[in-house]
């Protein structure tokens, strides 16, 4: 006993010591990246040998968190000016909000060779404000359909490249073989403003339905809204998987690939996860189409870019410009095809890369440009609306408020509520938001 | 023996932790409250103004408010059923003379040096999940249709991943007391003819009672501020099945990034914590009393 | 024990007693197993218990991405530097409180406990801007503070409980013998309540290894301990059940193995005055 103790307060004693000598040894200068934990970043992150080597003076330290600790931790920081972080890794949705704000550094003033023209029109726009670039995307994603060519073809169906709603309804409930574990579609039900609200709104608005009015009243009482969310609750009764409210993207992934679903319509980015026959029991049986239609001009798909982007204020602006031009470069693309193949090049950034032939090898490469032209943040729905953005909308209360209503839909989905009163109360809750930040009166 | 000189010492010596205590408590504190009373939200910079009691009429009449107060007594109150219930039949058992019982000790204190987010990630994903989880493999190889838990029973499923982890607690702190008893006691019962469940009600209840006391004051404390579980699990849904008040005032303040609403909600949760601390500190101070 | 127990008892308990412990450990039982399978062993479906090939591959992975020992050395820096800072704290204030009790002392005791059930995320944002108005953002010193007055009122409780325990008689012959105040609780007191103060040392120091709030919120790249270390690891895109339980145990095994190896020391000072 006494021995112990005597060990346990001489590492105490250690440990209080230590406290007192932060890092002394930072010759170089060092950034802090914070950064999500996808596999793209991660890939990045085991790449950086080759920016330190172009960069001797320049040391990386990274903070790699899970998506909503990441948005939680660097939305505080940038707001109360913590300058923890010298680049964040934030998306399409921060952009524009945190660009007016004044809170992002203007990166119109990259390098010639960094060849600003060469990112995707739609990408660039939603990074976009006001004539500034204020983030640079290091990958862009909208979403398709994903489905087994075996089970499709077992049904005696054929995917069109471009399906409407009716007929993945149709197929999806010819496909499903419940005793067998197989359903016919898995989508997006867990709750959360980046989860089935962005699957959600995405596909509202190719039913003809938007979030707002032109005077930001909530529209969640209209028909349009209605027909969408009892479409996806029968379709997700009859074709879909048990526990489907918990199901966020990952726990579709993990279905698709252990050949649990016939169609899955999630992010362009899972097309390399299902492809890859290390990781999915299925890799050579999986065919892509756009995201679905109801022949109302709109489809269902989103568009966002995880993007790297420096806070106002930092001490290192010329080292964390220097990083985000490596990461986001041509260079940068070309580095990853060589150490890990072209299928895993961060897709959905570059105009270039859809031109090089190498990469038009990949069978999704065309399809993911395809959907994310097919996208328009500037006008996605069929009615006019105030607002930016296609599956969420661009202002502050968006992410409590759409979280909120997730919930409802979530509920509605797990069958606890039914879809009038899930609509309903997410018509409270949305009405209560805008009146409580002065939106309406 | 308290002379006039080992008071002031007293005073003097105590003073740190009651000074310390009362900054950490006052400054946060106002601050809190004085946000309470604001338009303040953090995306918005530059736009806060005063604007009385708004903050808190939208905080209480947020449709997910009363909700969310039964919630966090509901988990409070099952946790603390399950955790003594199971920690006093645990108790009982590893109290019993047995082959190995160091071993199993071990094994059952286990999970209170989890993480919380550790043991919610590991629970959901690996247990509860509908389709890969093992309850569900299980469920199937009987021929059962998998249980979906955190959509069919979010609160409780939480309270369960919860209990599991202060059930060592519980139990520890029970043992100790139960290895008190006086054995002599308990034999002459035995002699005078009382049956087990007679000589538990009537010995070894009583003397847990102070025991029970404590695990229930000290596991309220941590319980009423449940928050990684219901974030990593069901983040407070379906609906609002497993909103807890402290999880309703992080959407507010961490979502939202209102910091006046939250910061409403946070006097208002700490006016109600107190509330419940009071009413504890009635039974403690009982039960207590030396 | 006066009286003989049967075998059979023995027997039957013993049975009993090992499956309830096997249960309640069988989460963290599994975990480990699943972190030595390949990703896709791990969601396999019938699950596999023992017939896997077993990997190292998961662990190779979590460290190479993320520098294990710095957040492990941040761990152990914050917890025990906090529970000793809180230790110093609280030893002198359990004195006062049980040898000299006042009239308030049992109120002042419950009011330092009610201070621990302010909800944390309600008071984020003000520590967070004194935080960087004093340069505490991201360093292991602001971490040590904020969980030592977390945690204090709990050491203070579990030592007066302690202390009370102990005959004021032997402090007041310490005291004839000339002893003063300093040398009374340096010399008499504390070795008297080595088993007290032993447990509460580590129950605080899980605690403390265990606060997933504060130590996520306060910190981003040199400071951050073991809790943002399993941030980045759940629920990525792709699967990750198996990297996901390495880094989950990487994260447990610490503390897991310093709580069996004392487990004798925990148990017999964890009573809270619990046991007259």
């Amino acid at each position: 006993m006494p021995s112990l103790t005597r060990a346990l307060l001489g590492a105490c004693a250690l440990g209080v010591f230590s406290t007192g000598m932060l890092s002394a040894a930072a010759v170089a200068e060092t950034i802090t990246i914070a950064t999500v934990n996808n596999g793209d970043m991660i890939r990045m992150q085991g790449l950086t040998e080759d920016f330190t080597a172009k960069h001797p003076g320049i040391a990386l330290e990274w903070v790699t968190l899970e998506e909503n600790v990441l948005r939680q931790r660097v939305t505080t920081d940038i707001a109360t000016k913590g300058g923890q972080y010298d680049v964040m890794t934030i998306g399409t949705y921060e952009v524009p909000i945190w660009g007016r704000q004044g809170w992002l550094v203007s990166l119109n003033d990259l390098p010639d060779s960094y060849d600003i023209d060469d990112i995707l029109p739609a990408i660039r726009g939603g990074l976009t404000v006001d004539g500034h670039l204020y983030a640079a995307p290091f990958y862009g994603e909208s979403s398709m359909v994903m489905y087994r060519t075996d089970l499709m073809q077992a049904a005696g169906l054929e995917m069109p490249e471009a399906p409407t709603w009716d007929f993945i309804a149709q197929a999806a409930r010819a496909m499903t073989d419940k005793d067998n574990e197989v359903y016919g579609i898995c989508l997006r039900g867990k709750a959360g403003w980046g989860e089935n609200m962005a699957f959600l709104t995405a596909t509202a608005n190719s039913f003809g339905a938007r979030w707002f009015d032109m005077d930001w009243r909530p529209q969640f009482d209209s028909e349009a809204w209605a027909t969408t969310l009892t479409f996806y609750l029968d379709l997700m009764a009859d074709a879909g998987p048990p526990g489907a409210s918990s199901n966020g993207f990952n726990e579709n992934l993990a279905l698709f690939q252990t050949g649990k679903c016939g169609m899955w319509i999630d992010a362009t980015v899972a097309a390399s996860f299902v492809t890859n026959p290390a990781e999915s029991t299925v890799a050579d049986k999986v065919g892509f189409a756009l995201a679905p239609d109801n022949g109302l001009g709109k489809r269902g798909n989103w568009l966002w870019a995880w993007s790297l982007a420096i806070p106002a204020g930092t001490q290192k602006e010329a080292a964390a410009k220097a990083f985000i031009a490596w990461a986001t470069s041509k260079e940068y693309l070309d580095l990853v095809a060589e150490s890990e193949g072209w299928a895993n090049v961060p897709p959905g950034t570059r105009t270039s890369l859809y031109e090089n032939p190498n990469y038009a090898q990949v069978p999704f490469a065309r399809i993911t440009l395809d959907s994310i032209n097919s996208a328009d943040p500037t006008s996605p729905t069929v009615d006019p609306v105030p607002y930016v953005g296609v599956q969420f909308v661009a202002i502050p209360e968006f992410q409590g408020l759409a979280t909120a209503v997730g919930q409802q839909f979530s509920a509605a989905l797990a069958g606890t509520i039914p879809a009038e009163q899930a609509l309903a109360t997410a018509q409270t809750l949305a009405e209560r938001e805008m009146r409580r930040a002065g939106y309406t009166r | 023996m308290a002379t006039r000189h080992a008071r002031t010492a007293a005073r003097i010596m105590i003073s740190p932790a009651v000074l310390l205590l009362l900054g950490w408590m006052l400054v946060p504190l106002s601050m809190t409250v004085y946000f309470s009373f604001l338009r303040y939200n953090l995306l918005m910079p530059g736009m806060e103004e005063w604007t009385g009691w708004l903050n808190y009429e939208f905080f209480l009449t947020d449709p997910a408010f009363f909700d969310a107060i039964g919630n966090t007594l509901m988990l409070v109150g099952g946790v603390l059923l399950i955790t003594i219930v199971g920690g006093v039949l645990l108790a009982l058992l590893l109290d019993q003379p047995f082959w190995g019982q160091g071993v199993v000790r071990v094994l059952v204190i286990a999970p209170f040096f989890v993480m919380p987010t550790v043991s919610a990630l590991v629970w959901k994903n690996m247990f509860m999940n509908p389709v890969s989880g093992l309850f569900a493999h299980a469920a199937k190889a009987v021929g059962l249709a998998p249980f979906d838990f955190l959509a069919h029973a979010p609160l409780l499923s939480i309270i369960l991943i919860v209990a599991w982890q202060w059930l060592p607690f519980a139990t520890l702190i029970l043992l100790t007391a139960l290895q008190s008893l006086d054995s002599e006691q308990l034999e002459a019962a035995e002699m005078d003819g009382a049956n087990p469940l007679n000589r538990f009600v009537f010995i070894m209840l009583p003397h847990l009672a102070r025991a029970i006391t404590v695990v229930i004051l000290i596991q309220t404390i941590f319980l009423l501020s449940i928050f990684a579980e219901i974030l990593v699990t069901t983040n407070g849904g379906p609906g609002t099945a497993s909103t807890n008040l402290t999880f309703l005032v992080y959407a507010q303040s961490l979502l939202q990034f209102d910091v006046g609403g939250g910061s409403a909600g946070g006097v208002i949760a700490i006016i109600l914590a107190n509330i419940v601390a009071i009413f504890l500190m009635r039974m403690i101070g009982k039960n207590l009393e030396t | 024990m006066a009286r003989a127990v049967s075998v059979r008892r023995k027997a039957v308990v013993t049975l009993v007693a090992w499956t309830v412990g096997l249960a309640i450990f069988f989460p963290i039982l599994w975990t480990i197993l699943t972190s030595f399978k390949t990703e896709a062993q791990a969601i396999a479906s019938p699950p596999l218990f023992f017939g896997f090939d077993w990997t190292l591959e998961n662990y190779a992975t979590v460290q190479e991405r993320s520098d294990y020992f710095r957040h492990f050395w941040n761990s152990v820096v914050i917890s025990f530097g906090s529970t000793l800072l809180g230790l110093l704290i609280a030893i002198p204030a359990a004195w006062s409180m049980a040898f000299v009790p006042g009239r308030r002392t049992k109120d002042v005791l419950m009011w330092m406990l009610s201070t621990k059930m302010l909800p944390p995320v309600g008071v984020l944002i003000p520590i967070y801007l004194i935080f960087r108005d004093t340069g505490l953002l991201d360093t292991r010193l602001g971490l040590v503070i904020v969980l030592t007055l977390i945690n204090l009122p709990i050491i203070i409780w579990m030592l007066f409980t302690y202390f009370k325990e102990i005959p004021g008689e032997i402090l007041e012959a310490a005291r004839m013998d000339g002893a003063d105040l300093r040398s009374e609780i340096l010399y008499v007191l504390t070795p008297m309540a080595v088993p007290g103060i032993a447990s509460t040392l580590l129950l605080n120091v899980i605690l403390a290894w265990n606060e997933a709030f504060w130590t996520l919120n306060l910190t981003a790249a040199q400071a951050a301990p073991l809790t943002a270390f399993i941030a980045s690891y759940s629920s990525p895109e792709g699967l990750f059940y198996a990297k996901l339980s390495a880094a989950s145990t990487l994260a447990i095994a610490p503390i897991l193995v310093l709580g069996w190896f004392s487990q004798k020391q925990l148990v017999r000072g964890l009573t809270f005055g619990a046991v007259k």
